[in-house]
């Protein structure tokens, strides 16, 4: 039996049954991140903007990589524009172009993981340091000599491990002061210090994780979710470009629109981190 | 709406945030910010101005498509 409208326009909505089901399942995720995003921006407006650490209360500020954030927008806009390319080179009839276009996105999507998952590591492997003299730091920590990793979530230190596991010292290299708002660049401090504080004296250590701080939680899901679907789409794209390409010689048509399809979702997820980039990285 | 219309309106949402990453930086500048956030407003506005140029080719390569 032979499936209708799967390459021609139905007469009555003038789209075929991939494109309305494109959009059904695109309301649907407008909704999920739409949430996510409601409670970025009401948990955000909620908080006193503070110089986290010091007010722990306040909403972090500046502890995002603003020009690798910017890097992977650029890379993320570069993948939309090649896969229009690739779509509009199979309008042409053209396969060979339809390729090297989809390799593109592809390298652009699997660079944008890369560097975001090299974001995660800096966030992983750092720490805010609370003493009980009331002091605050964030730096990088090291216990028994040695520096917790990202990719083994059970090195994860915080102090009730460091107490269960009786360490007594711990090295922390604090990183250099930061300007407080308002205040000029110039009179931040370039300097880090390495500190050996005891255990004893600490009242708070934990590295910038979602269980830290309500920033990291809502950080994480919306950026892992969002990572996911960039994966989840480069996976549906390389199967296209390369084995699901098969389909050209046998009904280009259909496979034209598979392409548009793939295309409006990838849009899609592009379209949610130019939202994401200045909510969580510029705000 | 066709990938085509979804394409331009990504575009027109990617030219508004280079606008404002732009005039953040400029600001960040204005506020006793490094040279470098007045190199970043520049970047950011060269990258709208090359995004804004490429919609016009963009329309132009691809008028013979539908925006349904």
């Amino acid at each position: 039996m032979e499936i209708p409208y799967t390459d021609k326009a139905r007469p009555d909505t003038g789209l075929y049954n991939a494109k309305v089901g494109i959009w059904l399942f695109l309301a649907s995720e407008i909704m999920l991140f739409g949430a996510l995003f409601s409670s970025y921006i009401l948990l955000r407006v909620q908080a006193p903007l503070g110089d986290w650490p010091a007010m722990r209360l306040g909403w972090p500020h500046g502890l995002l990589n603003i020009p690798i954030g910017t890097f992977n927008t650029a890379v993320l806009i570069t993948s939309s524009v090649t896969v229009v390319m690739a779509w509009a080179s199979l309008k042409m009839g053209k396969l060979a172009a339809f390729r090297r276009y989809m390799v593109v996105t592809l390298v652009c999507a699997f660079g944008f993981l890369g560097v975001k998952s090299y974001e995660y590591n800096e966030k992983f492997t750092h720490y805010e340091l609370r003493l009980k003299s009331g002091e605050v730091y964030t730096g990088h920590l090291a216990v028994n000599g040695k520096h917790p990793g990202f990719w083994s979530l059970s090195d994860i230190w915080n102090l009730d491990r460091l107490n269960k596991e009786k360490v007594a010292t711990v090295e922390f290299v604090a990183d250099p002061k930061k300007e407080s708002h308002g205040a000029k660049h110039a009179e931040a401090s370039h300097e880090h210090v390495t500190l050996k504080p005891k255990v004893a004296d600490i009242a708070h250590l934990d590295a910038f994780i979602p269980r830290n701080h309500p920033f990291f939680a809502i950080y994480f899901t919306i950026t892992a979710l969002h990572g996911l679907h960039v994966l989840g789409g480069a996976l549906v794209m390389g199967y296209f470009a390369f084995p699901g390409s098969r389909m050209w010689k046998t009904k280009p048509e259909q496979f034209t629109n598979r392409i548009e399809v793939v295309g409006l979702f990838w849009h899609f997820v592009d379209l949610v981190w130019i939202f994401l980039f200045p909510v969580v990285y510029l705000l | 709406m066709s990938l085509k219309a979804f394409h331009l309106v990504f575009l027109s949402a990617s030219i508004v945030l280079m606008m404002t990453l732009s005039a953040w930086c400029f600001a960040n500048y204005r506020d006793g910010g490094g040279t470098s956030e007045l190199a970043w407003s520049g970047v950011a506005f060269a990258a709208a101005a090359t995004l804004a140029a490429y919609t016009r080719y963009f329309l132009k390569k691809l008028r013979h498509i539908s925006f349904l």
